[in-house]
């Protein structure tokens, strides 16, 4: 405790932490409804694309983090046509965007002239220089998200436990998954500037795949996941801090350790279930 | 082909007037690109009717539900529910789906499932109120779960799960109840627990079975219809050696009348047999 205090003295691990606050309430939210929708490999799809963004941004000159906001949007509603409407292999599809994202970015950072110095930083994480206005476009995102979850809910539900049955109750189902994709592009953009481009997606899912197996029903598994998300972050801050290591790395290895923990007692968990 | 008159039986139905149909499908045609899958479909549902389908795997039977739901566009002809086109009416269609494995792993309570019933009744932007909560709970207890609202789905046996759906179903206020495949995960004592429960909700509504369940159809249903490609289809709950073969292509030792049907493939030309019970 006294060393929590400790490292509550320097301001950059002060922003540090409401850094990671902030995003374990996106992290918490949007994550949940990424693994019960099982759609993982879009948002990581989204968060790759959006990389595009940032060589964007160094190429124009611009922050790169609203080009990244820009490509994930994009990103967003060109894989929600694509999951929705083609007839065309979606996971095939999904890849090369993936990596044509990714392959822009590069391209724009190589014509753009001068020295690239935080580069890095968005592929991993950069989470003890986030600077002060970041954390308010933080708290803004995350109000935007919780409203947005707040009056779509119960379409967010419908459409992730059976998108057909919501069809056929004419709930504007497109509608409500690009608002999901919108949302999924939002938190990755935030989430990248903390743990990287790479890690993004560990953070987003593995919290809330381990409150999946214990929640009794999506609220709850959202409020678990932001709780283990801030749980993970605080502890992989802190053990970045004292054994000088790369922020981003030490929370995707504390939350990464807590997943395959609960994987490991997962088959209890389920007979106890059956046989409730 | 025209289409099938009924010689049904009174209805209860509110109107005094002549009842008109719940479903019509109309010289349908349906398929993918580059391959058909349907040709000339006539069907009539009327108020009360309690059709089941059967046929084989690949036969459209999916693909003759996803044209009833709105999920496939018609490549020619038309189907209405209630005289309305599919997109606007598929509301009143309680649709049952046939029960996914990996639901197990939803964090879901088998209250939240059923209120699902009500988020398209409800609209955008607007919380299910007590008069949903009504709603669901007297569809619960309709399929005699009420007491297990509480459970998550995953907690469940496959019979309780298929009860859910019912449940949902009904609390959209459905004006026909669309069945798929409800039997296929569950043993046979609850699956006569659930034709006993579908048998109970037929008083006051329509329903339409589809499956390739051939013994728990013809045992339950009041006309059976056979689907491979054409849907044979007399208005009767009789299932001909013509429809069967019809469908199958391959030759049907039949167990006729209204008794449990079965059906065995047999490879010696010309011969088959006929049973009668009871």
């Amino acid at each position: 405790m006294a060393g929590l205090l400790d490292v509550l003295q320097f301001e950059f691990m002060r922003n540090a932490l409401l850094a990671g606050l902030l995003i374990s309430l996106a992290c918490g939210v949007i994550g949940s409804l990424v693994v019960i929708k099982r759609i993982v490999f879009i948002s990581g799809g989204i968060a790759h694309a959006a990389y595009g963004g940032i060589g964007l941004g160094y190429f124009l000159g611009i922050n790169p983090v609203l080009g990244a906001i820009l490509f994930s949007l994009l990103a967003a509603s060109g894989m929600g046509v694509v999951q929705r409407k083609t007839v065309e292999r979606t996971d095939t599809i999904i890849g090369a965007m993936w990596a044509i994202g990714m392959a822009l970015g590069i391209t724009f950072v190589d014509l753009t002239p001068g020295y690239k110095d935080n580069l890095m930083s968005y592929l991993f994480g950069s989470i003890l220089t986030v600077p002060r206005i970041d954390l308010w476009i933080m708290l803004g995102v995350d109000l935007l998200i919780l409203l947005l979850a707040t009056l779509f809910y119960k379409e967010l539900l419908a459409v992730s436990f059976d998108e057909t049955f919501a069809t056929v109750q004419n709930v504007p189902v497109g509608a409500i998954y690009v608002i999901l994709l919108t949302l999924i592009g939002f938190t990755v953009v935030m989430m990248m500037q903390v743990v990287g481009l790479i890690m993004v997606i560990a953070l987003l899912t593995m919290p809330a795949a381990i409150a999946a197996q214990y929640a009794r029903g999506l609220k709850r598994m959202m409020v678990g996941a932001t709780a283990l998300s801030v749980l993970f972050t605080v502890v992989g801050l802190l053990l970045s801090y004292y054994l000088n290591l790369t922020s981003g790395a030490t929370i995707i290895l504390v939350s990464g350790a807590a997943y395959l923990a609960s994987l490991a007692v997962r088959p209890f968990v389920l007979a106890r279930r059956a046989h409730h | 082909m025209m289409l099938m008159e009924t010689n049904n039986e009174p209805t209860t139905c509110s109107a005094p007037s002549a009842p008109s149909p719940v479903l019509e499908v109309e010289r349908l045609w349906a398929g993918y690109p580059g391959e058909i899958v349907l040709e000339e479909i006539n069907l009539t549902l009327w108020p009360l009717d309690y059709v089941g389908i059967i046929g084989p795997n690949g036969g459209g039977k999916s693909t003759l539900l996803k044209v009833i739901l709105g999920l496939l566009p018609p490549l020619r002809g038309e189907v209405r529910i209630l005289g309305q086109p599919v997109g606007v009416a598929r509301k009143h269609v309680g649709y049952v789906p046939q029960y996914v494995e990996s639901d197990r792993q939803f964090p879901i309570t088998v209250w939240d499932v059923a209120c699902m019933g009500r988020v398209g009744q409800r609209g955008l932007l607007h919380r299910l109120n007590s008069a949903d909560d009504d709603l669901v709970a007297e569809a619960l207890r309709q399929v005699e779960i009420l007491s297990l609202r509480g459970r998550l789905m995953g907690e469940l046996s496959g019979g309780q799960r298929q009860r859910v759906y019912i449940a949902r179903a009904l609390a959209t206020q459905p004006r026909i109840l669309l069945l798929d495949e409800p039997t296929s995960s569950v043993d046979p004592q609850v699956k006569a627990g659930i034709y006993d429960l579908l048998h109970r909700l037929n008083e006051h509504i329509t329903l339409l079975l589809i499956s390739h369940d051939m013994g728990a159809i013809s045992s339950f249903v009041k006309t059976v219809g056979c689907l491979n490609r054409r849907l044979f289809y007399h208005n009767d709950k009789l299932i001909t050696a013509d429809m069967l073969e019809a469908a199958y292509q391959c030759p049907i030792d039949l167990i006729a009348h209204g008794l449990p049907h079965r059906v065995l493939p047999d490879h010696r030309p010309g011969v088959t047999s006929e049973e009668e019970r009871g």
